[in-house]
């Protein structure tokens, strides 16, 4: 899932600035998970705003705020309630597509988008994938070193571990020897023996788009 | 011709020092340093901001360096450059006649001075080694473009951490750089040599052919022998060299004599060094002397070692 985190409420307020009318957008999915953009933190917001004297004209939640359609539909209650400003509480994706559906209103983010990460417990998330686009985790183990080692190294570790930990976080174990020992257990230690082919970056230019729907 | 490897694959026994470019731009001391070392070493590496602290880019003293008769060796890191900028290095300092380069993967910024800078890590030192035997084979540069005047051509080497847990991963990214083209590697710092054979054991093993030149590293005193092994990954002193060199100190001290435990630290790495290569395990050494390059041909006479 997408991980999110709170951006300062400071921030949050100076972006709204001197805006009497402010509508709230929460998101039902990551931003949810992530307590950041439900209805507890729409609540939570809804009190700050009014705090500092400003009317919450209007609140939904989107399913999905990465999805355009649905977004659509939601977006016609807040755009029927004309607020001066939108505070859209899910990820970077989803403040974009709310924004395209906001009838030129400002919209501003509540959140910081960080990461695809794994929610390893309750309120704990680990960053697993940095949407490298050229999968790599058929040869290492299923543990990706491209987001795991904190250099992306593809071919084995660096001289920078000490005592099996990153010399840039010593909390965080080396991802190459993590690979050794996952690949020492499932008997597929041969995977490390070949130089990984370099694809280089040239397919991977953003903006970028996927369709199904041929071009 | 490399004059580093001439040496190696005529069988002399190589020897390197290490310089570092000046956090500034006065480069007086590295060249006194030069000097000293002028014909006393095979070549001299210079540094690219080891772990990861700014100073002047490495191939500006490699230039300085050549201009002044010492042989340089360009470590090239995959930190700061993007593989344009590696090639374009590349070919500068062979322009100034450098031929003679070191893949590393680098510290990260995190660990240096300038943290907040972006790490880059487009190629590691596979990488890079991989993308140089590629344009000397086919006379093109990164992008396949045919380089004007055809490819340079460097003697290419790497490093490797000989005392290294899991064993395995280092010896299978040793073979890997060989592979991509290094012909030469050298060590971390050794202080022991049951590492250094034992790491020589499992190279030979995995029949991996190289030039291996063990890295020495005159130590200067206790304290910083200590701070070597809580610090440095890769690095143990052995603790009877640092109550030896404990006991320069206090020796010192009690006699008033200044600079014991360094006499002590170049009295040892020369041994080290000697028994090196009287034993035959390595095809040289490399000697990391960090500031002290003006010791570094004191400590090859004490060792019997001349280029």
């Amino acid at each position: 899932m997408i991980i999110t985190q709170k951006k300062p409420i400071e921030e949050v307020m100076a972006m709204v600035g001197d805006a009497k009318t402010v509508a709230i957008v929460g998101c039902n999915s990551c931003a949810t998970a992530c307590q950041t953009g439900g209805q507890p933190q729409i609540d939570e917001l809804t009190k700050v705003l009014e705090a500092a004297g400003k009317k919450v004209v209007a609140t939904t939640i989107c399913d999905y705020c990465c999805m355009n359609l649905g977004v659509k539909s939601k977006m016609k209650a807040i755009n029927a309630a004309n607020p001066d400003v939108v505070v859209c509480m899910s990820c970077g994706d989803g403040v974009q597509c709310v924004a395209k559906n906001a009838n030129n209103k400002p919209v501003y983010p509540s959140n910081n988008t960080m990461y695809l990460g794994e929610a390893v417990r309750f309120g704990v998330w680990e960053e697993s994938c940095r949407f490298c686009g050229q999968c790599v985790l058929g040869s290492t183990g299923a543990i990706c070193p491209i987001t795991q080692c904190a250099k992306s190294l593809v071919n084995g570790p660096c001289g920078g571990q000490k005592n099996g930990k990153c010399e840039v976080n010593p909390e965080n174990p080396c991802a190459w020897i993590k690979i050794y020992e996952r690949l020492n257990a499932t008997g597929e230690l041969d995977k490390l023996s070949k130089t990984r082919e370099d694809k280089g970056y040239g397919d991977f230019a953003y903006p970028r788009t996927i369709s199904l729907r041929g071009k | 011709m490399s004059i580093l490897k001439e040496a190696l694959e005529s069988g002399k026994f190589g020897v390197t020092a290490e310089m570092a470019p000046p956090k500034g731009y006065d480069f007086a001391e590295q060249m006194e340093a030069a000097e000293v070392l002028k014909g006393k070493v095979h070549a001299v590496n210079v540094t690219d901001m080891q772990s990861a602290c700014l100073k002047a880019t490495g191939l500006g003293l490699c230039i300085k360096l050549k201009q002044a008769g010492v042989e340089p060796i360009l470590q090239m890191t995959g930190r700061d450059r993007n593989r344009m900028a590696l090639m374009g290095d590349a070919l500068a300092a062979a322009g100034f006649g450098i031929d003679t380069m070191l893949a590393l993967t680098g510290d990260h910024p995190v660990v240096g001075d300038c943290r907040d800078s972006k790490p880059v890590y487009d190629l590691d030192s596979v990488g890079i080694l991989k993308m140089l035997t590629k344009m000397e084979e086919t006379g093109c540069d990164c992008g396949g473009n045919e380089i004007a005047g055809g490819a340079p051509k460097f003697y290419k080497g790497a490093s490797v951490t000989p005392l290294y847990d899991p064993m395995f991963l280092q010896v299978n990214k040793l073979r890997q750089k060989v592979e991509a083209g290094a012909m030469y590697i050298q060590t971390q710092g050794i202080f022991d040599l049951d590492v250094l054979k034992r790491f020589l054991e499992e190279v030979d093993k995995a029949g991996i052919k190289t030039h291996i030149m063990a890295g020495i590293i005159p130590l200067k005193g206790a304290g910083g022998a200590k701070y070597m092994n809580e610090n440095v990954p890769g690095i143990a002193v052995p603790q009877e060299m640092i109550d030896k060199l404990a006991a320069a100190a206090a020796e010192g001290k009690e006699k008033g004599i200044k600079g014991l435990p360094a006499k002590l630290g170049m009295e040892m790495a020369a041994e080290m060094i000697a028994k090196i290569k009287d034993e035959k395990l390595c095809d040289g050494v490399h000697v990391m002397a960090i500031g002290a390059e003006k010791n570094v041909p004191t400590i090859l006479d004490l060792a019997g070692v001349s280029v």
